[in-house]
């Protein structure tokens, strides 16, 4: 392959855009947020179920391309067993370094399969797409914390 | 007969396009010499532009006129008593003229030089407020542009107006049958696209124009995808305002016309005020100018009206019915290779002849905007998206779609190119 398409759809992006993990809906969320891209029409909806602080449970279901469906699978994987907190810094995280070239994501943070993702930085089009489950995370956790269930929010907010 | 054959007989006593004429099935599209961009590499790869609904490339004698404008004409517009600026103001009005002609148009007043469709669509809907009172209704399409619905359901809202859409059936075409039922007397406006930006439709406009008009409605016509690509007549058409843009049909950007009948523009009051629209103006009272400058406010992209009509020209040069032959020719092709291919969905009338020179088709295993990107990657550009008909998407189940558009530049090798990253784009999804 050639322009950079081999650092966009790496395999284990590919692997996660085929068998999304966390892709059915939780019975008794106690969070849930949704989230849409206006600019493409891609709209997905995140729930977490948790105990306490920590999250027992993710899920992500997205109506949207490759690179959104595999940042929210990755996501869903991530952040279970972390508190809310910890998943809004990974957001936080992952959201610089997607706009800073050089960046990289803290090992300490536990980033898995995400660092695959940072392929998007080449393609400044496509980073709405990576960013989109992170926002809406973060946007759940905010509900969480104020005691509403459910949120929603844009790219554009 | 395959669309491909439909497509070469059809329609008839037209000339073919050279491909054809020469005695060869391929065709290797008609003047490429002229577009420079053409030249051009994409990621090391030669470019096939297939985005030409969203904008046309321009040839050298548009962008040459231009500079050259700038070079050696540039002045404002009707105030200057020098040369320079009665140079300038004699492009801007020859553009008028041009386009009218062009049209067929009567009277050079019946066009109004603006900044594009969307502005165009933007005077007819505000500058009919005026006119409408709560609970009028208005008619519109479910196959529309944003730009000839945003407008429709702004104007509704502020006016207390109704706004009904004559719905599009699974074949993507209007539901003609639905026209007597939402045609009322309170019916004010019916506005609608000539041919659709998504599903390639040409729409019955005089038809239907024609059933308005019966119950006193003004029809108001989206030609953006129409104007330079398929034979358009104001009067044909039966539209009491018609808009379209520049750039579409190979000239330049920042330039649209609203054409209308004398009667119809004499409704309108001007959107926007200040400099060129006025007669009079005191320190609390103004009047208007005549039509169409008092639609005209402020200072106009006169570059792009002195470069417009080069790209008329090279319609004229062809034909328009030479380059619908060559977008005909070209459409049935690449609908025959694309649905050879399998696993697309194509929307929009089969047919070529019934159709603009575009097809918008989506691949349920993979998403327009991954398809588009590795598109890319091969130099082959499409636009992915809703392509600014968000209604009309939920209207197919489909969030969006990959659409290829064809302007006269365009061959049959460009199609067998986006057949080859179609199916370079699924070997690397592994679908």
């Amino acid at each position: 392959m050639s322009t950079g398409m081999d650092d966009l759809y790496r395999e284990v992006i590919l692997d996660h855009h085929r068998r999304p993990r966390g892709s059915s809906a939780l019975a008794h969320p106690d969070a849930e947020a949704a989230g849409k891209n206006p600019s493409c029409g891609d709209e997905l909806t995140l729930q977490l179920a948790c105990d306490g602080d920590r999250i027992r449970e993710a899920s992500v279901v997205t109506r949207g391309c490759a690179i959104a469906t595999a940042s929210g699978s990755i996501l869903a994987e991530l952040v279970v067993g972390r508190t809310l907190d910890e998943a809004r810094r990974l957001a936080d995280a992952f959201r610089a370094v997607l706009h800073d070239p050089e960046g990289e994501l803290p090992d300490d943070l536990a980033p898995g399969d995400l660092d695959a993702l940072l392929g998007v930085r080449q393609f400044p089009m496509r980073v709405k797409c990576a960013v989109l489950p992170w926002i809406t995370l973060t946007e759940a956790v905010a509900a969480r914390h104020e005691g509403r269930v459910a949120a929603e929010t844009t790219t554009e907010a | 007969m395959t669309p491909r054959e439909r497509a070469l007989n059809a329609p008839a006593g037209v000339e073919p396009c050279a491909g054809q004429r020469d005695g060869c099935e391929r065709c290797g599209g008609l003047a490429r010499e002229r577009f420079p961009i053409l030249r051009r590499a994409v990621h090391g790869l030669p470019l096939v532009y297939l985005d030409s609904a969203a904008t046309s490339q321009k040839p050298e004698q548009v962008i040459g006129a231009e500079a050259r404008y700038y070079r050696e004409h540039n002045a404002n517009v009707h105030r200057g008593m020098h040369a320079l600026a009665a140079e300038a103001t004699d492009l801007y009005e020859q553009c008028r003229r041009r386009v009218g002609r062009f049209l067929g148009v009567t009277r050079p007043e019946q066009v109004v030089t603006l900044r594009g469709a969307t502005a165009a669509l933007n005077l007819a809907a505000g500058g009919l407020a005026h006119r409408l009172r709560p609970g009028d209704e208005i008619l519109v399409t479910g196959m529309e542009h944003h730009a000839n619905l945003v407008p429709w359901i702004a104007l509704a809202r502020r006016e207390g107006l109704v706004l009904r859409h004559l719905p599009v059936t699974d074949g993507g075409e209007l539901d003609l049958g639905r026209l007597p039922d939402l045609l009322t007397d309170r019916t004010r406006v019916v506005a609608l696209t000539h041919v659709s930006n998504v599903l390639g439709t040409i729409n019955p406009v005089a038809e239907i124009a024609a059933a308005a008009h019966r119950r006193g409605a003004l029809v108001v016509v989206d030609a953006a995808q129409s104007v330079g690509h398929l034979p358009v007549s104001f009067a044909g058409l039966g539209a009491d305002l018609l808009a379209f843009s520049a750039h579409k049909c190979y000239g330049p950007m920042g330039l649209g016309f609203l054409v209308g009948t004398p009667e119809a523009l004499a409704m309108l009051e001007p959107v926007e005020f200040g400099g060129e629209m006025i007669e009079t103006v005191t320190m609390d009272a103004a009047t208007w100018a005549a039509v169409p400058l008092r639609f005209e406010a402020g200072t106009p992209h006169v570059a792009a009206t002195a470069a417009f009509p080069a790209a008329l020209d090279l319609v004229e040069e062809f034909t328009v019915e030479r380059l619908r032959t060559h977008e005909i020719s070209l459409t049935g092709y690449a609908w025959e290779r694309l649905s050879a291919l399998g696993g697309l969905k194509l929307h929009g009338p089969a047919d070529p002849a019934a159709r603009g020179g575009l097809i918008s088709f989506h691949d349920p295993q993979l998403h327009a905007h991954d398809l588009a990107q590795l598109l890319d990657a091969r130099g082959v550009a499409v636009r992915a998206g809703h392509h600014c008909a968000q209604p009309l998407h939920r209207r197919l189940g489909v969030a969006a779609t990959a659409r290829a558009s064809f302007g006269l530049y365009n061959s049959h090798d460009d199609v067998d190119a986006l057949v080859e990253g179609i199916r370079y784009a699924r070997s690397v999804f592994g679908t």
